[in-house]
């Protein structure tokens, strides 16, 4: 039972992550992102074909994450002058695209067999309890990172700048900000996160298949994201907790309606996420912990970092 | 290679016009409404499973099922639009689109609570391909394209002469303008998600009939019936049918240099292409 809850905790850690990688591209810079699942499955499958192939999975893991920045980099400069809603069509699309590349390039990905034996860190040396509570110290540490730099990030002048873009991009071209390179880069920040979250999956589990990228989990995530509130890291991982207590949560709830078939019970289960979506945008559009205005910054030279800490 | 040729241009126009009917729900939706709604996903799959219920189930003939299709679609399409889809509009498009992928999850499940995962396939007469020049060509081919064509000219007609299509076309251009002229929005509104997913669905059953069907045909059909919409120019009913067409000869065309498993990535190829040198689409929008 333990092993099964450090477990969850890591998967809610990994949702997490993704969380915050969708908080700096949409909450924070307002660039619709519904590829998440891509993200995800270049970090996945970066990391672990080069961990098998003996790269310490470390190094591995930055690699991982430069190439889904690349990426995210790559994918918002071609679609630079898109509007919201183009932006959320290819951002699907590339989503699809990339799981299509997983599921056909067999050479490289084996196919929709998946990659198996995906090293993890002192697997080997380590009972699977001790493995599941180790890795979800790494997850926990990495989220912790992650969420303390997003909060850097986003009272820093560049993370103003991001929200000025996200408010009216004119406006803030007008105010001398590169916005082009701005939004590429948030862009690419975000897709390193997860990426992030792909390395963390994929060792974790020692297996990734096409299947898993499917765009279900940009639902969860976005789910997460809303839940907690856009715009605000600690909602982020707040919300992906809350997701991952309903995901678990409703798997009792098979057990307690009779007659249901596993598909069905999985049906359920997915039409009750959906349904939480919608009746939580409904009832909080802004989210559970909706982002408050930042305090206005304090001049330098005076106490700021003392007054900041509280 | 080459001799495949007129054989793959004849296929190509066959799914361009099996991909337009779907598309011209989805872009006429977006026009009235300013979302994409991605629930289209799902009333494809729901239009294809009532086709399949009445045309198996019910013994009906295809074109009987069709309407069927459409109907379903088109009601659920209100339905679940009202309820879970409505009350966001306020909120902004995107918030819109994404409860919207949210819905197409639960109406999807809803389809696999009921059905089941297993491929399904409709009760069609079995009847030798015709050849023409060495062109093969099924005669349910012939009957799914003459069907999309007569919906096709049925949108056509009833946008252009009848009150309901001209009030549509008024909102689309200008909701303001069209509601002090004594337009209801939400009645419009009503309406086109009602006909635009009444064509998805049916769109999604013609589709099917080629292939089997399973809760996630919808899904798989997505990627190019967004593409003819986005290739034509989000909005525009023209550029769906010729971004459908775009998308259609290009997925049939690119089997001469990519291998099969690669064809519904060229949907999002043409989109990033077309959107490259032209933001707006091919024929640009008239929404906006």
């Amino acid at each position: 039972m333990l092993s099964y809850l450090l477990a969850t905790l890591t998967f809610a850690g990994i949702y997490a992550m993704l969380a915050l990688g969708l908080n700096v591209i949409w909450g924070m810079t307002g660039m619709i992102n519904l590829g998440l699942a891509g993200f995800f499955a270049v970090g996945a499958y970066v990391s672990a074909l080069l961990s098998i192939l003996g790269l310490p999975i470390p190094l591995a893991a930055i690699a991982a994450m430069a190439a889904a920045a690349l990426v995210g980099g790559l994918l918002s400069r071609l679609t630079l002058k898109l509007r919201g809603d183009y932006l959320a069509i290819v951002t699907l699309g590339f989503g699809e695209f990339v799981r299509l590349i997983a599921a056909n390039e067999i050479w490289l990905t084996n196919g929709s067999d998946g990659i198996s034996g995906i090293p993890g860190p002192f697997r080997a040396e380590l009972t699977p309890f001790e493995f599941n509570a180790l890795f979800a110290a790494i997850t926990v540490v990495c989220v912790a990172v992650a969420w303390f730099l997003s909060r850097r990030l986003r009272i820093s002048p560049y993370g103003r700048a991001l929200r000025a873009l996200r408010e009216d991009e004119t406006a803030a071209a007008v105010a001398g900000k590169p916005v082009r390179r701005m939004k590429v880069e948030a862009f690419a920040l975000g897709a390193a996160l997860l990426g992030l979250g792909g390395v963390l999956y994929a060792h974790f589990t020692s297996y990734i298949a096409p299947d898993i990228f499917r765009p279900l989990l940009t639902i969860y995530i976005f789910l997460s994201l809303t839940a907690g509130g856009t715009g605000n890291a600690t909602g982020a991982v707040v919300g992906a907790v809350i997701v991952m207590g309903i995901l678990e949560g409703s798997r009792f709830l098979e057990g307690v309606i009779p007659g249901l078939s596993g598909a069905q019970g999985a049906a359920l289960r997915e039409m009750v996420i959906g349904s939480l979506l919608i009746v939580i945008m409904r009832l909080k559009p802004s989210g559970l912990l909706a982002e408050r205005p930042p305090r206005m910054p304090v001049q330098p030279g005076t106490t700021g970092s003392a007054r900041r800490r509280t | 290679m080459l001799d495949l040729l007129p054989q793959l241009i004849v296929n190509g126009i066959v799914m361009g016009t099996l991909l337009a009917i779907p598309a011209i729900g989805f872009t006429a939706i977006f026009a009235v409404l300013r979302f994409p709604n991605f629930a289209v996903a799902s009333h494809a799959t729901i239009g294809a499973f009532a086709g399949y219920a009445a045309n198996v189930g019910l013994g009906l003939p295809v074109e009987v099922s069709l309407v069927a299709a459409f109907l379903v679609a088109a009601v659920v399409g209100v339905l679940s639009d009202e309820i879970a889809l409505r009350p966001l509009r306020p909120h902004g498009a995107l918030t819109t689109a994404i409860a919207s992928i949210a819905l197409t999850i639960v109406l999807e499940n809803a389809v696999r609570f009921i059905f089941g995962n297993d491929l399904r396939g409709y009760d069609l007469p079995l009847v030798r391909d015709w050849r023409i020049w060495g062109v093969r060509i099924g005669p349910q081919q012939v009957e799914n394209l003459l069907l999309a064509l007569a919906l096709m000219s049925a949108v056509f007609l009833a946008l252009r002469y009848t009150r309901i299509g001209k009030s549509m076309r008024a909102v689309a251009d200008n909701p303001a303008l069209a509601e002090l002229k004594g337009i209801d929005p939400i009645m419009i509104g009503r309406l086109t998600v009602f006909f635009g997913m009444g064509l998805v669905g049916a769109g999604g059953m013609l589709l099917g009939v080629g292939t089997s069907i399973d809760p996630l045909t919808g899904f798989r059909f997505i990627l190019p019936i967004f593409a003819a919409a986005v290739v034509g120019g989000l909005g525009s009913i023209p550029g769906a049918v010729l971004g459908a067409m775009v998308v259609g000869l290009g997925e049939e065309l690119s089997l001469i240099v990519l291998s099969p498993s690669y064809r519904s990535a060229v949907g999002f190829l043409a989109i990033v292409i077309v959107l490259t040198f032209r933001p707006r689409g091919l024929l640009g929008e008239r929404a906006y």
